[in-house]
């Protein structure tokens, strides 16, 4: 339990639940990590992959069907949630309504019998990280939507948990306020030391925070990579659709180096995992890695579509194929005009269809 | 605004009218008419039923006849429920069970209840031949026709009405709350003090007041399980003397008015009490 723990290990942690006809359907399969001290771990997935029951696992909130959890070498899975010693951020934030900012903060410290003087002590210092000062007598309800949250981080750092669990923290704020709130999050993470666990399923939020996305689909872990990674090389097809590969061609693959040939276009690609010549594949491509102008895979296709966005704007563009693109460019289009489009190979990923 | 288009007038005060000479017709009038004949005495001046009330000693002890056994009664009811709704307040299948079997003797009437405590708790009945026949208690037991019958079924008929009202109580607290605590090192029992209590409390005080007035005005189960001429002459039955042996309505009126009085303090009390908690919402944030 203390703080100078050296790591986390999350082995195999499993959840199972049984369906009414007696069917039993794993809500998480064989989560297995390791966290050292100091990791900001996101849990990035779409609703139900079973990030959030990974969460609850972790917190002791739900049991585990399988699996253990370990800081160093104690064993953590068998202990009731009060006793793990973990602090967790809940999506709605979970102030007790009743309390004043002070008491909120202060709960944790109360429980573990810290002495009052201290207890006043690290709450001031609490309230200060969160810069939350002038608000400590007020009740939750009394404050905004953002300074709520503050109140329900500093409540579970000021007991310098190892390990700080937080569900979907930034969900219920606006957009500039979850900005805000996102570099406060890294900010404190810095300052503390220990090690984070963040569930969301926004990408951009785990890109911009994580030093390592686990990216979950149906309950299963499918990628553990740094987000630079994750961003420019899904490990599949389904993790690829979920980080902005908006746009799908099915081919076939021609040539085990990467050509794939789809409808009468043919192009120069990278292979991921293990594909055979002939085999049945799907290309993904990121709208902001297509170029409108001559290149390397340069095809003919014709302006269908503009959302204007500022510096880019979105083009929709159509294939002789008839296949629909979405491109990402800064070059002014218009509407039936006929462009050349082209995207470099390094970008042009190969999954299994 | 009003969509029908009348620019100005809002009619929609008048929605309330149908409910509002209900309650004029069948409780504001009734109650007022009651109050004034309580100060028409058959004989005397004004206050002849009030001075007659608190002279008689078969009247004015009966406030604390019912009081002594209406306080008991509630206590025990909402002592009783807030454990039993507190465990209730996570649904699954089992405890709809629970919940149902618990809340069946609300569908009882008084009187039933009676007959089947007069014939399970008499001195023949199948407690006492139990009792005697595994030789766990030997001596004479008297549960009928006296306090302890009274207070039974008191007991009875109100719990699951404080039951039900606390469960809702219970389960209208985010249960997120709870969870909150645990993860911040609460066990089970301060998870209860700390939070859930705290957040409790004024739903107490409205079940203990609810189920004091039910309690403070009972009159079947005092007559029937207890014993109306003596421990359990209750003020309910001070007033159905005087208006139905005595035929004198306006003495009857008076006592209720006296009951009503009694009860009035103590809801007043308890709610002011109330006051000094916190009283707001029981969610734990926005969304």
């Amino acid at each position: 339990m203390s703080s100078d723990f050296k790591e986390l290990r999350l082995d195999n942690v499993t959840r199972r639940f049984a369906h009414a006809d007696g069917r039993t359907m794993a809500a998480l399969d064989g989560l297995t990590l390791t966290i050292p001290r100091g990791e900001f771990v996101a849990l990035l997935g779409p609703s139900g992959c079973g990030k959030s029951t990974a969460l609850n696992c972790i917190a002791g909130l739900l049991p585990l069907s399988d699996g253990a959890i370990w800081l160093d070498d104690t064993r953590l899975d068998t202990r009731p949630p009060e006793a793990r010693g973990f602090g967790m951020v809940f999506q709605n934030y979970a102030l007790f309504p009743h309390m004043t900012v002070r008491r909120n903060i202060a709960f944790g410290l109360k429980m573990r019998g810290v002495s009052a003087a201290e207890q006043a002590a690290r709450v001031e210092a609490a309230v200060k990280l969160v810069q939350l000062q002038g608000h400590e007598d007020k009740l939750p309800g009394q404050l905004s939507g953002g300074q709520q949250q503050r109140v329900a981080i500093a409540r579970a750092i000021v007991v310098e948990p190892p390990l700080v669990l937080m569900d979907e923290p930034l969900s219920n704020l606006d957009a500039k306020l979850r900005l805000e709130m996102r570099a406060e999050i890294r900010r404190i993470h810095r300052n503390l030391g220990r090690s984070t666990i963040y569930v969301t399923h926004d990408q951009d939020e785990a890109l911009s925070l994580a030093d390592r996305i686990v990216v979950m689909k149906d309950g299963s872990v499918r990628q553990v990579a740094p987000p630079a990674d994750v961003y420019a090389q899904p490990a599949d097809l389904d993790v690829a659709r979920f980080m902005g590969y908006r746009n799908e061609l099915a081919g076939t693959l021609h040539d085990a180096t990467g050509v794939v040939r789809t409808g009468s276009l043919t192009f120069n690609g990278t292979s991921k995992g293990k594909l055979a010549t002939g085999a049945p594949v799907r290309i993904a491509l990121r709208p902001d890695d297509l170029v409108v102008g001559d290149g390397p895979n340069a095809f003919a296709a014709t302006v269908d579509g503009i959302e204007y966005g500022g510096r880019e704007s979105l083009v929709d563009v159509v294939t002789a194929d008839g296949a629909r693109l979405h491109v990402r460019t800064p070059v002014a289009v218009r509407i039936g005009e006929s462009v050349r489009v082209s995207v470099p190979p390094t970008r042009t990923l190969i999954y299994a269809a | 605004m009003t969509p029908t288009g009348h620019a100005g007038a809002d009619r929609t005060p008048w929605l309330v009218a149908p409910a509002a000479l209900f309650m004029l017709l069948f409780f504001v009038y009734p109650f007022l008419y009651g109050l004034w004949l309580s100060f028409a005495p058959k004989e005397g001046g004004m206050l002849a039923n009030y001075a007659k009330f608190f002279s008689d000693t078969r009247l004015w002890p009966t406030i604390f006849t019912t009081l002594k056994l209406a306080l008991p009664a509630t206590l025990i009811n909402v002592g009783i429920a807030l454990p039993i709704a507190y465990r209730m307040r996570i649904k699954t299948k089992r405890q709809k069970w629970i919940t149902t079997a618990l809340v069946v003797p609300i569908t009882l009437g008084t009187v039933l209840v009676a007959e089947g405590m007069l014939t399970y708790f008499g001195p023949r009945g199948w407690l006492a031949q139990v009792l005697q026949f595994l030789h766990l208690y030997d001596g004479p037991i008297r549960l009928t026709h006296n306090f302890w019958g009274v207070l039974i079924s008191l007991v009875i008929s109100g719990f699951p009405f404080a039951f039900l009202l606390l469960l809702s109580y219970v389960t209208g607290i985010d249960p997120v709350l709870g969870r909150a605590a645990a993860t911040l090192g609460a066990g089970p029992w301060a998870q209860f003090r700390n939070v859930y209590l705290p957040l409790l409390i004024p739903g107490i005080a409205m079940c203990f007041c609810l189920a004091f007035v039910q309690a403070y005005s009972v009159f079947p189960s005092a007559v029937l399980l207890g014993a109306p001429a003596g421990p359990t002459r209750v003020i309910s039955i001070a007033a159905y003397e005087a208006a139905f042996e005595q035929y004198d309505y306006s003495l009857a009126s008076a006592i209720a008015m006296m009951m009503g009085l009694v009860q009035l303090v103590i809801v007043a009390a308890v709610l002011g009490i109330r006051r000094l908690v916190y009283r707001g919402p029981v969610t734990g944030g926005k969304g």
